[in-house]
């Protein structure tokens, strides 16, 4: 009787165990996965669907993101329309109704920010433009943080039993990203003003948070790949407005950045983008820490 | 499918335009836009053939609309496609084409289904007329295809692709690899089905599907299906009129691989795809315009193999290899008749394909095709040339895996 009670117990939590498992987490983005991870500690399973080297517009909804979003519990993305591209595909295909609009467990980081460069209208002549606004939030460490408390709220609101855990996790991290924040800000402020080139409009935020100026991509149009002509036309145009270097992301082409950059004899910075973008950003102070470092040094005239 | 009259798309087209301007003035709010989400495929070929003529396949009896795209400039399908969720449960999606037989400009609904996006435990059930979820490019619409027609397996076995309209179970497991499972329960009315008598169901398929990432840019899709389809009067053919009334069961494997590197596909990737399909065909066929009857055991089989690589940004080229084998027993069949078409299954059709494609974005493309089809009676090769452009207008769908 007691050794048939005593299998029953171990049956009873093999059974358990996976239902008092962490909570599921399913990230679009790498940046949306550590925050879910430093937010959430043990008690989260974080998998982010994609990796900063990878181009999150052109992403598919390949068979092992189907089988994941139909596993997790709460969804955390951008949102915005970045992933316009393949989110919808995995709600038809991964049959998964606690992430979908609406939802608790559906979570839009853009939600939580203001966002920038929202257009007038809405024209595909003017290339792949996103009607919400420039969806590259995660450059500027402000929207980090703004995304990380209602994240935190939201871990505490799908998951009561560890909801003092995520609030004081949070506590924590808020505390230690504000001082990195004054950190990061001190560190730049040779950058405030200084003209850049972007290769993609990535860096929207970025540029607002430390004062950088764009003034002029190598993609003729958002979304369109840098042409020959175009990047001629940008070489002419530094002619007359010179720019300090030429920023690209980690995940984009770095040719036409570097042919731009040997042509004005300016650096072409490859930064991160996001989390793993470039050694050693293994998590946002990291990832930060990297951005303002490589933009530093292309100011001061190294290549990144 | 049904066909109306040209006015129905005046009609669509009129309630369309309003919310796709009232969805550019919420855009222009910085609030939810796009819903419903609408499009237009456009495309188009240029075609020129080595040989003129009907390209009949020896050994087959071809299903409807297979016949080979117009030779000269011609427009193709134009596809006009709504998709939104309608609630919190259900998502619908709608697929109009528009196309030209014969001088007259046809419309079509492709697809129009509804599917649940609440049910519990994985499952989603999905009613109305739809891709089949069997195989792997039958799902794809024809502006999807990496060449400008259909392999052969599709265009002789399937018609294309089976779309019929039905109900749909499918359910996805909890499991890190990818495990889907579904049936189908159809009215039976798509080739190689069809015909009279569509009471009940008269068509079924069941299908299997496993796929995972192999290392960081890699990833796969198997697949396995059967559709069973029973047919009475099944009419084909345009010169002569063939039935066909009986069962028709088909069988196939699938097997996808697409590989970028670190999982980035915008410098340069790879996407190999291979089905295999075997057809059993047991009844009666009839050349009504010779007016004779044979009876007819068939057993068909096909296949094709294709590679799609994007060498630079915009550019990809592919090469595909497509072939067939009939084995009919078809009993005493009349001389000069699409029955003895039929029972001559003597040689194998195949051909190679080879094509170069250009995409400005990613919603556009130009395509230039040639293929060396050696798929008619004689055996002798066609050369042919097509020169194909696909272009998507409005907030086109995600195209699935």
């Amino acid at each position: 009787m007691r050794k048939l009670s005593i299998a029953l117990t171990l049956a009873a939590a093999a059974f358990a165990a996976p239902g008092q498992a962490a909570l599921k987490v399913f990230a679009c983005e790498p940046e949306w996965g550590v925050l879910a991870t430093a937010l959430g500690g043990d008690a989260v399973e974080v998998y982010a669907a994609t990796t900063a080297l990878q181009d999150v517009h052109r992403i598919q909804a390949r068979p092992s993101l189907i089988a994941k979003y139909r596993q997790a519990d709460l969804l955390v993305c951008t949102g915005a329309d970045l992933e316009i591209g393949w989110l919808p595909a995995l709600a038809e295909k991964g049959n998964n109704p606690k992430l979908l609009p609406g939802a608790p467990g559906y979570f839009e980081a853009a939600r939580h920010v203001t966002m920038l460069e929202v257009p007038a209208s809405v024209d595909r002549a003017l290339g792949d433009v996103h009607p919400q606004g420039n969806p590259h939030i995660q450059t500027s460490a402000r929207n980090i943080a703004a995304v990380a408390a209602p994240l935190a709220e939201r871990l505490a609101q799908l998951d009561p039993p560890h909801a003092a855990d995520y609030r004081a996790r949070h506590r924590d991290f808020a505390a230690r990203w504000a001082e990195a924040m004054l950190r990061w800000e001190e560190r730049a402020q040779p950058l405030r003003g200084v003209p850049v080139v972007s290769n993609h409009k990535s860096w929207a935020y970025l540029y607002d948070w430390l004062g950088l100026r764009e003034i002029a991509t190598l993609e003729p149009k958002p979304g369109i790949p840098p042409s020959a002509a175009h990047l001629e036309a940008v070489l002419t145009g530094l002619g007359a407005q010179p720019a300090r270097m030429v920023v690209y992301a980690a995940y984009q082409d770095r040719r036409p950045a570097e042919w731009l950059a040997g042509r004005a004899g300016i650096p072409a910075v490859e930064l991160p983008y996001s989390v793993g973008g470039v050694p050693g950003t293994d998590d946002l102070f990291a990832l930060f820490d990297a951005t303002v470092d490589r933009l530093l040094a292309a100011l001061g005239g190294k290549a990144g | 499918m049904q066909n109306h009259s040209i006015r129905a798309l005046g009609l669509s087209l009129a309630l369309v335009a309003p919310l796709a301007a009232q969805a550019q003035a919420q855009a222009a709010k910085g609030e939810p836009t796009f819903n419903p989400r609408i499009s237009l495929i456009l495309n188009g070929t240029y075609a020129d053939y080595g040989r003129a003529g009907e390209a009949e396949v020896p050994g087959f009896i071809l299903g409807p609309e297979t016949e080979l795209r117009p030779e000269g400039l011609s427009l193709g399908e134009s596809e006009l496609a709504i998709e939104s969720n309608v609630d919190q449960s259900f998502h619908g999606w709608a697929t109009i084409a528009l196309e030209n037989e014969d001088g007259e400009t046809v419309v079509a609904v492709e697809e129009a289904y509804l599917n649940t996006l609440a049910l519990p435990a994985g499952l989603a059930l999905k009613f109305g007329r739809f891709f089949s979820d069997i195989g792997y490019q039958n799902r794809q619409h024809n502006h999807a295809w990496e060449f400008a027609d259909a392999a052969l397996p599709y265009r002789v076995l399937l018609a294309n692709h089976l779309a019929d309209d039905g109900v749909q179970l499918r359910w996805v497991a909890p499991a890190d690899l990818l495990v889907e499972v579904g049936a189908e329960v159809l009215r039976g009315s798509a080739f190689p089905g069809g015909g009279e008598d569509r009471g009940g169901s008269k068509g079924q398929t069941v299908f299997v599907h496993v796929g995972g990432d192999a290392g960081s840019g890699g990833a796969w899709r198997l697949g396995a299906w059967h559709y069973n389809a029973d047919a009475k009067g099944r009419e084909t053919g345009e010169d002569a009129i063939v039935a066909f009334t009986g069962d028709s069961k088909v069988s196939g494997v699938d097997a996808v691989f697409k590989w970028a590197p670190e999982g980035n596909p915008a410098q340069t990737n790879l996407v190999l795809q291979a089905e295999y399909m075997l057809r059993e065909e047991d009844g009666d066929v009839t050349d009504e315009t010779a007016a004779a009857t044979s009876g007819y055991d068939g057993r068909q089989t096909g296949f094709y193999v294709q590679g799609i690589y994007q060498f630079m940004p915009r550019w990809r080229v592919g090469l595909r290899y497509d072939r067939l084998h009939a084995d009919n027993d078809v009993t005493a069949p009349a001389a000069g008749t699409a029955l003895a078409d039929l029972a001559e299954d003597g040689t194998d059709p195949e051909r190679w394909s080879a094509m170069a494609d250009f995409s400005n974005s990613e919603f556009s493309r130009l395509r230039l095709q040639v293929n060396r089809d050696e798929s008619r009676a004689d055996g002798k090769p066609d050369d042919q040339v097509l020169v194909q452009y696909i272009f998507s207008l409005g907030s086109h769908p995600a195209h699935q895996f």
